[in-house]
């Protein structure tokens, strides 16, 4: 029996298109248990979207939790073979509050993990399949990139405390140029890098415009090697990719766990974002692991909103 | 095609003012001004659409993206984190969020602090900070009766000119934050809007800096 395609909503077929993406370049399914033990969340609470899990007692007293998350699964399933990369992708329910509801909800996410030691060309795929992921949901989409090494480097040697600088990587997020200026200029951080920080705000662009206006604002600071790895990346997208790619200093994924480039993901007629990933590596680390990691997570129920402005066809 | 910008206004005299912002920075619509029982007005010409929902709405309007830009009280994105972006401290509607309470009043260390409010969130995290112990009575309105009654010990409210405190015997104790209208964007909207969004903050700059 062969099954018609018209019996698919939009989401199952987005879910399949994305499917068949990642395992056209190299990736294989994971296929996860329900539910996790809980210790390995509360680990790593900060880097859940949401604090709140649903736990309960297995059959043996253990508590386990329904899983809010998919990385922290994978990444503990490549723990036996340290050295090799691996190219993971799943199609898994989460479960998380709503920040609207407060009330926990079942969110379809898609994704994918490249965990291993990375080159920049490894680095450069998964950013590829990220725009490539957004392109198969809609041809009006765009991937902000950045990437963490600029900020960590202009903000760490400026001797801000971790808690300013947790604001300040917000008032950034927020696009929020006063609030920039005023918390530096609280924390007694150098006009010349309030400044910095707040001309960066304003680069947004093409691969290539964005890194004509950074390359004059940074190649003489502490991210000039930041921004030499993100050209890197960068400049081996493919012409597809990189047609939506956009260089955003305000894409900061929590960066206690994300290191390297990092990306957000819009798609027109949906409000936020769909796509978000990165580097990180120093979850890893946190996690006693030597390798680097890569990946990114699509919110499949975001896309139920595009049936509403017609262009759903995935 | 130029796509219209949909702005959410706060309803009442902070919007008043922030429309005339608009205005004078050439994004006028002349429907507006003209009263009815319309709710939304638009200027196709001007390339925006305006449309007036209550002040504490507006972050939710532009975070679900019915709105592509919008005006709110600084407290309101404190109090409600809205998933935004903050893009221009318009200059207006200028106060703060404090804590208040009886001229007397002398916080005793020993016992929980009782805070009324409409901001639950903003005290919570105000206290949480200074690890203090409290109780957090949430009102939706004349929060001042709350101490004179002995509901509360404090309150934690909006403060412009501080006369409704002095007629009521109560002081500034502490303050939050400064508060003041901002012009906040939908992220999507600003992704697939940014030359008509960019304009239009340039414009608003200008006209509040000849103000």
């Amino acid at each position: 029996m062969t099954v018609d395609e018209r019996i698919l909503t939009p989401e199952e077929k987005a879910a399949f298109t994305l499917r068949a993406l990642y395992a056209a370049n190299g990736y294989r399914q994971y296929k996860m248990s329900k539910f996790e033990e809980y210790d390995l969340y509360v680990r790593n609470k900060d880097f859940l979207i949401s604090d709140n899990v649903i736990t309960f007692t297995d059959t043996n007293g253990k508590l386990m939790a329904l899983k809010p998350d998919v990385t922290l699964s994978i990444i503990r399933s490549t723990a036996n073979a340290p050295g090799e990369t691996h190219r993971i992708y799943y199609s898994e329910n989460v479960y998380r509050v709503s920040k609207g509801t407060h009330r926990f909800q079942e969110i379809p996410q898609t994704g994918l993990e490249c965990i291993g030691p990375l080159s920049a060309a490894d680095l450069a795929q998964v950013t590829g399949l990220a725009a490539k992921s957004l392109l198969a949901l809609s041809p009006s989409a765009v991937l902000n990139v950045s990437h963490l090494g600029i900020l960590r480097s202009l903000l760490d040697p400026a001797g801000a405390d971790p808690e300013t600088a947790q604001r300040i990587t917000r008032a950034i997020g927020e696009k929020n140029p006063h609030e920039l200026a005023a918390l530096c200029a609280a924390a007694g951080i150098s006009e010349e890098t309030a400044g910095l920080l707040g001309r960066l705000l304003g680069v947004y662009g093409d691969v290539e415009s964005a890194m004509r206006q950074l390359i004059p604002l940074l190649g003489t600071t502490p991210a000039a090697p930041a921004l030499e790895a993100l050209c890197a990346i960068l400049s081996q997208l493919d012409g597809e990719s990189e047609k939506i790619v956009r260089f955003d200093f305000s894409v900061v994924n929590d960066p206690r766990y994300y290191n390297g480039v990092v990306f957000k993901g819009y798609i027109e007629g949906l409000p936020g974002s769909v796509l978000s990933g990165g580097q990180y590596d120093r979850l890893m680390r946190r996690m006693r692991r030597p390798d680097g990691a890569v990946g990114f997570a699509v919110y499949m129920d975001q896309l139920e909103r595009l049936r509403d402005g017609g262009n759903a066809d995935a | 095609m130029r796509k219209t910008l949909n702005i959410a206004l706060p309803k009442g005299r902070l919007g008043e003012k922030v429309y005339k912002m608009f205005e004078a920075a050439g994004y006028e619509c002349p429907a507006l001004r003209e009263g009815g029982r319309r709710l939304i007005f638009e200027n196709p010409e001007k390339g925006v659409s305006y449309f007036w929902v209550k002040p504490s709405d507006v972050a939710i309007y532009v975070e679900r993206g019915a709105a592509d830009l919008g005006v709110a009280g600084k407290d309101i994105l404190l109090e409600y984190e809205p998933d935004v972006y903050e893009l221009m401290d318009l200059g207006t509607g200028i106060c703060r969020m404090a804590i208040a309470g009886k001229r007397d009043f002398v916080d005793d260390p020993t016992r929980t602090l009782r805070v009324a409010t409409k901001f639950s969130n903003i005290t919570a995290r105000y206290y949480a900070e200074q690890g203090r112990d409290i109780d957090i009575i949430h009102l939706n309105g004349s929060i001042e009766l709350a101490p004179i009654l002995g509901l509360s010990d404090v309150i934690a409210d909006i403060v412009e000119t501080g006369t409704t405190l002095k007629e009521n015997d109560l002081t500034v104790l502490e303050t939050i934050a400064p508060i003041s209208a901002r012009l906040i964007a939908n992220r999507s909207a600003w992704q697939f809007s940014r030359d008509a969004v960019t304009a239009l903050v340039e414009a608003m700059q200008k006209t509040k800096e000849k103000d």
